[in-house]
């Protein structure tokens, strides 16, 4: 239980609000448990009285009482359950801002739907614990103890017998609730093997049709359906006892009551007023018991939610500000100098990068290129701290990169990364991402460098389109130049283009080309690519292969020098021409 | 994101058509539903019999001092309970059977019809929609069988026999009893009404929240690069708010309606003492009826909340079916002739007749291809990227039918040929091998019991897998991890020849994967190949030079067209098309060999 620990100062935050939810659960209990006293009061009178007045007197309290415990009970939902909904928004916050600041490699360690499920599932079962949790056992304790009190001032002898099967039930509920949450698991794991199956069949569909295994297909996801449904008839053999053992039960207990109770009456030790009364009063112990089993099974799931929570809480943001970090620096001029920069990914996977020294000025054009997989990407990737070197240092205007405050350093980079990656808004708020003010012109002017103005004139809805699949579906070609727009959109003093260029045509590629010489005359840029065409006009061409630099030079000496660039070069010049054939 | 929110649209909630389909899938299982009606009608009966037992316990034994009589009601009380538990037990228990066994049925009508379904519907559906189908869209049904059709019934029977009871002991105080009923009734529906419109709210703006959530994690990359934590917090904090302001107005409806109905219960419990009193006093109705009033007012309000949850589960029933059926009448089938012509002894003959093959009406992948394959010839196919290679070997084993021209194989149309004897004599090994989760010899055999496993043993040496097999720790039985993660490309491809040929067709297609692999793995695949084409008609889309190199004939794709066809040799001294493509694609492979 040690995790819902850490839930304290969320329950801090609300005290005053979880305590009135509480003072309202002890007025509510004590108007509800006064309702079968009327009662007995009232069918006590009949015997003895012919006043119609006094009986009317006890239909009313009764009302009065009942209205008065209901408004209460109102108050209670309004007061604790809104609580938990509202710890479940600061938790759920909290998880995001939290995950927000964690380095790139957590995410490529954990799938979007493990973190996914955190948010939504781990936070959800806490809720329940916070919630419903917190208020059935406040409600359950303190009803009990009234109740108990009460019918024992009746008779003790007949509270120990009618309260007998009670705890008796409590742990069923709990025994048989944590069997069907076992259950349910095991239904879940041969559902998502179902599911794989199903997945797996539609995907290979080809070589099933090919070898004409249709009916064998069907035999075996048939055969995982048969297990599903056996699953499920294993969890229904259990569940199916949940209400008869309920009836059983909490029927024993009225039936002790009428029979030793009747006994009592016949003797004259209580009278058929406290009898119905006592019935009555049992009948309100029913749910508490019920849900003591319940609330236990909810703490327990939560209490797993809530260690799983801490360990992610308990990730390190690794990159971020730090006491090194120069807050002075406001700016960035753009010259680049690598200083025997190695880098892997983690401790026991190779050096992705070996010992690379390399330096721009400011205002240079460099190009990348390389077959894939050499490390251009994770080269690029170290400049504005996606990840940090494993040896050696980046400087950035005679800086360690360390040293500059981390969204000072992000702001003034604009990256078009290869995965092109655009959010399911409009294409303005897209383009205009990394500002925060959303500015026209600047649309305008950075779609028309990236040669996406004349795209966007087709669009009824021009740059007001909404992207994703709530809306259309750009082109590849599109994306890129979408991506691209994004970046100039920040006035980037770097600027790194990441094979954004691949699914874009060469005349396109051409005229964006001529379009961003302008644009980043005093600008810093790097631009990767596997294209010569775009390279080739780069103040220098840096060859990667397996991690270090193999080749440097402008394209004129790069060809002339029969390596890897000019290897390519060639293959390039072949396809064109394939290309042209008609 | 879209497709969620398209499957949460929900209908209405009855839908004749609809159901009478639905009702068809129930049918078989008639037995069950008459046991389970039975079954009801008892259950509910026990239940209303208590307060009555109890009522005569009060009247007669407790009032004429009959310990005894105490005795024989209290047994009898208990012998109802416990009959009624048993009941109930096998009333849940048949009825979620029956539930459970009509979605197998539907699942399997199902999946045995998608599995009949052409590519041409697999290329345009996304796969995540079919499976969503045929696994949650049957699921949300169970409940609807399960207990939605047959529960209905026992809230009814309840009750009634409340009814019965109450009217029985004393007209006049049912009466006054239930007039708090139309408001119970009237609250209850209101309530779910409520309740659902305020869902709909919740799931809206959960669904929005977990679309955000997917949607930035996925592209947290990004959010960080543009530095943009601090105002995607400020919307995520937006979107949160709005997912707990629905909640907290759907709490408001619980809030209200939970204490109503103890309101409601009250009122009527009050009703009884005053009228019930009255009576007692006048000694025209005795405590005991006043006792069992009492208890039958609490009685009343589960069925009655029951009934009204009812709506949800024919919504989302109706909802989940409409989409399934919507599959079972897509009959986007490649048609096997009626009167199929069967082929005597196939011996590997392919002839393409001025065949052209569009994807889309109109845009034609392939244009007027003939060519001839005579039994046993290795042929490669050669050219660039969206040359239509692959088409060719699409419609050759009918997986699109042609709209122009003929392929014969062995001198039949194969439009006139049952589809899947063709396809039985045609292997095909794919670019991307296909592995399925189970054994490596699953996998070669692909569950086919005709293929022993000594078959599967013998092509695995053939082809040279047998080594890296046996040297696994299960051998043959070791699993396939999700998609073959434990395997190397190599070992896979090599895999899936061990599956052509445990086959062992008279025609063999090859699509030749590009990726390449070390030296070690790349001989034994050329040597693996060279085996799977002896004594075979074959079909090679090359990237091998071996290949080419030894293929009987090369034909020369580009564009949708064939360009070129010839030798090796032949064709590199035309210094057309291929010798280009030799020198992009085959030219430095001679490296390795002379290296």
């Amino acid at each position: 239980m040690t995790g819902l620990k850490s839930l304290n100062k969320y329950f801090f935050r609300y005290r005053k609000k979880l305590i009135a939810g509480i003072i309202f659960i002890l007025l509510s209990n004590g108007f509800q448990v006064y309702v079968p006293l009327l009662l007995r009061d009232g069918i006590d009178s009949l015997k003895s009285t012919v006043d119609y007045d006094q009986i009317l007197n006890y239909a009313l309290l009764i009302m009065g009482a009942s209205v008065l415990s209901g408004i209460f009970r109102f108050l209670i939902r309004q007061t604790i359950i809104v609580v938990s909904r509202e710890i479940e928004f600061d938790i759920r916050q909290d998880f995001w801002t939290h995950i927000q600041r964690l380095p790139l490699r957590f995410f490529q360690n954990n799938s979007t739907g493990n973190v996914m499920a955190h948010a939504t599932n781990d936070v959800g079962a806490v809720r329940m614990f916070v919630g419903p949790a917190v208020m059935y056992s406040i409600d359950t304790i303190t009803k009990f103890i009234i109740i108990i009190f009460i019918i024992s001032s009746i008779s003790w002898e007949l509270t120990v017998y009618a309260i007998l099967p009670l705890p008796v039930l409590s742990y069923f509920i709990y025994r048989l609730s944590k069997k069907i949450h076992h259950k349910f698991t095991l239904i879940q794991e041969k559902f998502s093997e179902l599911t794989t199956r199903a997945q797996e069949n539609f995907s290979g569909i080809r070589i099933i049709k090919s070898y004409v295994r249709e009916q064998s297909e069907i035999a075996n996801f048939m055969k995982l359906s048969q297990d599903y449904l056996e699953r499920n008839m294993d969890k229904v053999k259990i569940q199916a006892f949940f209400m008869p053992i309920l009836f059983l039960i909490t029927g024993l207990s009225i039936i002790i009551v009428i029979w030793l109770g009747g006994n009592k009456v016949i003797d004259g030790a209580i009278t058929l007023g406290e009898l119905t009364a006592f019935i009555v009063y049992i009948g309100l112990l029913i749910w508490p018991t019920i849900a003591f089993g319940w609330v236990t099974n909810i703490i327990q799931q939560a209490s797993a939610s809530m260690n799983r929570l801490s360990k992610i809480w308990n990730e390190k943001y690794e990159i971020e500000d730090s006491v090194d970090t120069d807050h002075t620096i406001s700016n960035i001029k753009g010259s680049i100098e690598f200083k025997n920069v190695s880098f892997k990914y983690r401790p026991d996977l190779p050096n992705v990068l070996n010992n690379l020294n390399l330096k721009i000025e400011k205002g240079q054009t460099i190009a990348i290129i390389g077959h894939t997989g050499v490390g251009k990407t994770s080269f690029i990737n170290l400049i504005p701290r996606l990840y940090d070197t494993t040896e050696g240092e980046i400087l950035i205007d005679g800086k360690n990169v360390k040293e500059i405050p981390l969204h000072i350093l992000r702001k003034n980079i604009g990256l078009v990364p290869q995965e092109t990656f655009l959010f399911s808004d409009s294409l303005q708020n897209n383009i205009l991402y990394g500002l925060e003010d959303k500015n026209k012109e600047t649309v305008q002017k950075v779609a028309r460098i990236s040669r996406l103005d004349k795209d966007v004139e087709s669009f009824p809805k021009g740059y007001e389109t909404i992207l994703g699949e709530r809306g259309i579906t750009l082109s590849g070609g599109q994306k890129q130049r979408t991506c691209l727009s994004r970046a100039l959109a920040i006035d980037p003093s770097i600027l790194i283009l990441d094979d954004s260029f691949s699914a874009v045509d060469t005349n396109t590629e051409e005229e964006i080309l001529t379009n961003l010489k302008e644009f980043m005359r005093g600008r810093t840029s790097i631009i990767i690519s596997h294209r010569i065409s775009t390279v080739k006009d780069a103040d220098r061409i840096f060859v990667i292969d397996d991690g270090i630099i193999s080749e440097e030079g402008t394209h004129e000496e790069l060809v002339a020098k029969e390596g890897i660039y000019s290897e390519i070069h060639f293959r390039q010049l072949l396809e064109e021409e394939l290309q042209e054939l008609t | 994101m879209a497709e969620v929110s398209s499957d949460e649209i929900l209908g209405k909630a009855y839908d004749s058509k609809l159901m009478k389909r639905l009702l068809a899938y129930v049918k078989p299982y008639k037995k069950y539903v008459v046991l389970a009606i039975v079954f009801n009608i008892l259950v509910a009966g026990l239940g209303p019999l208590r307060p009555y037992l109890t009522k005569v316990a009060i009247d007669e034994n407790i009032a004429n001092s009959d310990y005894d009589g105490l005795i024989v009601i209290s047994i009898l009380l208990f012998g109802s309970l416990i009959f009624q538990a048993s009941i109930q037990y096998l009333l849940t228990y048949y009825t979620q059977l029956m539930g459970q066994k009509i979605i197998y049925d539907l699942r399997k009508k199902l999946f045995s019809h998608v599995q009949r379904l052409s590519l041409k519907y697999f290329d345009k559906t996304p796969i995540g929609r079919i499976v969503t189908r045929v696994t949650n869209d049957v699921e949300s049904l169970n409940e609807l069988f399960s207990s939605g059709i047959v529960m209905v019934f026992s809230d009814v029977f309840i009750i009634l026999w409340i009814l019965i009871f109450m009217f029985v002991m004393s007209w006049d105080l049912s009466l006054v009893t239930l007039s708090v009923l139309p408001a119970l009734i009237y609250g209850t529906f209101l309530f779910r009404k409520k309740v659902r419109e305020a869902y709909r709210d919740v799931r809206k703006y959960l669904a929005r929240l977990n679309s955000y959530m997917q949607e930035h994690i996925t592209g947290m990359s990004i959010v960080q690069i543009f530095a943009k934590e601090k105002s995607e917090e400020d919307r995520f904090a937006k979107i949160n708010s709005d997912h707990k302001d629905s909640n907290v107005s759907s709490i408001f409806y619980y809030a209200i309606f939970f204490p109503s109905v103890e309101i409601l219960s009250s009122l009527a419990i009050a009703l009884i003492v005053w009228y019930g009193g009255g009576e007692v006093i006048q000694k025209s109705m005795s405590i005991g009826v006043l006792f069992a009033f009492i208890q039958y007012t609490e009685m009343f309000f589960r069925p009655i909340r029951d009934l009204s949850e009812k709506y949800n589960i024919m919504q989302t029933a109706m909802a989940s079916s409409e989409r399934i059926f919507n599959i079972l009448d897509n009959d986007t089938f490649v048609n096997n002739p009626e009167n199929p012509r069967r082929f005597n002894k196939v011996e590997g003959k392919i002839e393409f007749q001025d065949v052209s093959f569009a994807y889309n009406p109109d845009e034609y992948v392939l244009k007027n291809i003939n060519f001839t394959i005579n039994p046993g010839e290795a042929v490669a196919i050669v050219g660039a990227t969206g040359a239509g290679k692959t088409s060719i070997i699409n419609i050759l084993t009918r997986f699109y039918d042609v709209p122009k021209g003929k392929i014969l194989v062995d001198g039949l149309n194969i439009a006139e040929v049952d589809k899947h004897e063709l396809r039985k004599h045609i292997s095909m090994v794919l670019q991307d091998v296909f592995l399925f989760s189970g054994t490596i010899k699953s996998n070669i055999s692909l569950d086919n019991e005709d293929i022993t496993e000594q078959m599967v043993i013998d092509a695995a040496k053939t082809v040279g897998a047998h080594k890296f097999i046996s040297e696994l720790p299960k051998g043959y039985d070791e699993q396939v991890m999700e998609k073959g993660a434990t395997l190397s490309v190599g070992q896979k491809q090599l895999i899936s020849f061990a599956r052509a040929l445990a086959y062992n067709p008279q025609i063999l297609i090859l699509d030749e994967a590009t990726s390449s692999i070390d030296t070690e793995t790349e001989i034994l695949i050329q040597k693996a190949i060279e085996k799977l084409l002896v004594g075979r008609t074959s079909i090679v889309i090359a990237h091998r030079l071996s290949t080419v190199q030894n293929a009987d004939k090369i034909i020369v794709m580009h564009k949708g067209e064939i360009r070129e066809v010839g030798t090796h040799q032949e064709l590199l001294t035309q210094k057309g098309i291929y010798y280009r493509l030799y020198q992009l694609q085959y030219k430095d492979q001679e490296i390795p060999k002379t290296a």
